[in-house]
């Protein structure tokens, strides 16, 4: 176990992988020679060279498109998305064509195709590169979505979507890329896709969170003292109801902490599967904690607010565990309105 | 008389060296093409299809220049090329009936045929997605230092859209073993080039990109044949890729709702392309 930076994890898996299988290639907008712009490629080109990592064109749509094809006569791509807001104009590419070619070749075809890209809010970039879009993917069949918390998850879900024989994109939260964390490297370091970890236990409520909100989740807990149990989903498609039921059937009651606007969340899916298949062990109305449904700010202070802090989320889960009763979120309570 | 009455694609393929059934092939696309619009017009078939007749001398040639281990991408106006690389009239003309026996089992439909045996991707249904998809198969190739190439077959109406010039600057940048076919066939879904584009030769597009562009009578096997072998010995060579604009016509509608009523009647002959 080595203590290391996110964005290090990030570098140890990409160069783990690239020893271990030589069909394993990274490229996107200076992952070479400048080793990322967040140094998650850093010595990579210098110990796998130019031709397995490149400099791309700021061109989305062609290098992502460029990925898919290399993987379809069994390369395995890494791509690097800058920011997780580019991937807007090479959604074909991966939405209609990489998801779907194993289906449409009846399974002859396979993707192994994996795309890297940064998100969320908290680094004041501003209204158009502070997004978190996972609902963009979720709705995909054929695409796997996942989300690092710290320098563990960010390795070893690395490790195991480029194994992956299909198409994965891996949201890393921007903000957590500096953070250090305690990092199993190798085969013991690999996270399995589709597994929640439970983080911290409990028994009075089941906190589902995902990306940066997980340490947001276990400050709140932490401040609560006992009884709050956190789940890392981990990954977002396939998501592990299992992990997620057998907690609700402990706790009775769920909340889901999301980084994004509240409409079209992917914590609805989750309260909607959990509430249809565990109703009767639910002992008060599960509920989601979200951003407000408005583009990410700028101002240090409004951003700070946008996505759920600790502070609100412990505001949030305190009154629902003493009233049963569901909190408004603190712009309905401030009397905010669009 | 070579007639090919083998069900396997390989064969099929290989059988394409000989002109008499090059001749076959091109007739059997035609007479297919007719039977799949006569297959809509009884209401045998549900969905859409388009049809490639005016296009199968471009099929044709393209299957004889490459090799099977070589890497094809086309387009929902596939029929053709699935042919001409040697796949069977069983299995495409199952999977455009939706039929378990069909290429990708029925799912896929006529915009979606198949078969990794002969080199053909999925074909694509999104105007242009296949340009980039073909520039990846190629930068496979490159980093595995592997001599097969890619090629990628589209519309006129595809090189409006970022996905071309994204691809050919990419392939370009890169020397990627490709070759980008433009199948210039006039329309673009229900509009001619001279409505959507500022020029009608688009080969010259390629010298933005600082690659060959090489126009040819699409229509004729032996000029189509001896454009290609050139911009595929240059691929297989590693001298990067080129644009090609085959000048076609298509002789269908957009699809099978359209009837091409927007447009005056030509007069071709699948015969007259063949023996030029």
């Amino acid at each position: 176990m080595v203590r290391m930076r996110v964005r290090q994890a990030i570098a140890a898996a990409l160069a783990d992988a690239m020893r271990e299988d030589g069909s394993v290639m990274l490229f996107g907008e200076d992952v070479a020679a400048a080793e990322g712009p967040f140094k998650t490629s850093e010595g990579l080109l210098a110990e796998f060279g130019p031709l397995r990592v490149r400099d791309t064109p700021i061109s989305e749509m062609g290098f992502v498109g460029a990925a898919v094809g290399a993987a379809t006569v069994g390369m395995r791509p890494v791509v690097e998305i800058m920011f997780m807001e580019f991937l807007g104009v090479a959604l074909d590419q991966l939405v209609t064509e990489a998801a779907k070619f194993r289906y449409l070749s009846n399974g002859r075809v396979s993707v192994p195709l994996v795309v890297r890209a940064s998100t969320g809010s908290g680094l004041g970039f501003g209204t158009q590169h502070s997004q978190t879009l996972e609902n963009w993917l979720t709705a995909t069949p054929g695409l796997k979505v996942a989300a690092p918390s710290d320098a563990q998850t960010a390795y070893g879900l690395l490790r195991a979507a480029i194994r992956d024989p299909d198409p994965v994109v891996i949201l890393e939260p921007r903000v957590l890329y500096a953070e250090r964390g305690e990092c199993v490297t190798g085969d013991e370091g690999v996270v399995p896709l589709g597994a929640a970890r439970v983080v911290r236990e409990g028994d009075a409520v089941t906190v589902v969170a995902l990306g940066q909100t997980v340490r947001a989740a276990l400050s709140a807990a932490e401040r609560l003292g006992t009884g709050v149990e956190v789940i890392d989903l981990s990954t977002l498609v396939p998501w592990d109801r299992d992990t997620v039921l057998a907690s609700v059937a402990k706790t009775g009651r769920l909340v889901v902490v999301e980084e994004a606007p509240a409409s079209g969340g992917w914590g609805s899916e989750v309260v909607s599967a959990v509430t249809t298949a565990a109703f009767r062990a639910l002992q008060a109305p599960p509920f989601r904690v979200t951003a407000p449904d408005v583009p990410v700010p700028y101002n240090k202070g409004l951003e700070g607010r946008f996505s759920p802090s600790a502070d609100e989320i412990e505001y949030q889960l305190k009154t629902y565990l003493d009233t049963g009763e569901v909190p408004d979120p603190w712009w309905l309570r401030e009397g905010v309105t669009a | 008389m070579t007639l090919v009455r083998s069900d396997d694609p390989v064969r099929r393929r290989e059988a394409l060296r000989d002109p008499v059934a090059r001749y076959e092939r091109m007739y059997e696309i035609r007479r297919f093409e007719d039977r799949v619009n006569d297959l809509f017009a009884r209401g045998a078939i549900h969905g859409t299809t388009h049809l490639c007749a005016g296009q199968e001398a471009l099929d044709v040639s393209l299957a004889l220049e490459l090799r099977p281990t070589d890497t094809v991408s086309a387009t929902y106006r596939g029929h053709g090329i699935a042919l001409a690389l040697g796949m069977t009239v069983h299995s495409v003309l199952a999977e455009i009936m939706g039929k378990a026996d069909g290429c990708t089992g029925g799912v896929g439909g006529s915009m979606h045929l198949s078969d990794p045996d002969v080199g053909l991707l999925p074909t694509f249904a999104i105007v242009g997605a296949g340009l980039p998809v073909a520039a990846g198969v190629a930068l496979a190739y490159q980093t595995r230092g592997e001599d097969s190439v890619a090629v990628c077959v589209f519309g006129d109406g595809a090189a409006n859209i970022g996905a071309f010039h994204e691809a050919l600057n990419l392939a370009a940048v890169w020397k990627l073993p490709v070759v980008f076919i433009c199948d210039n066939n006039v329309y673009a879904e229900y509009s001619r080039i001279d409505v959507t584009t500022p020029l009608s030769d688009l080969y010259r597009r390629a010298g933005s990109y600082d690659i060959p562009g090489v126009p040819v009578d699409g229509m004729d096997v032996g000029a189509t044949r001896a454009v290609l072998a050139e911009a595929v010995a240059r691929a297989r060579a590693g001298d990067g890729p080129t644009l090609v604009e085959a000048k076609t016509y298509r002789f269908a509608g957009h699809s099978r709702a359209d009837q091409a009523t927007y447009r005056p009647r030509v007069s071709w002959s699948c015969g007259a392309s063949a023996t030029r």
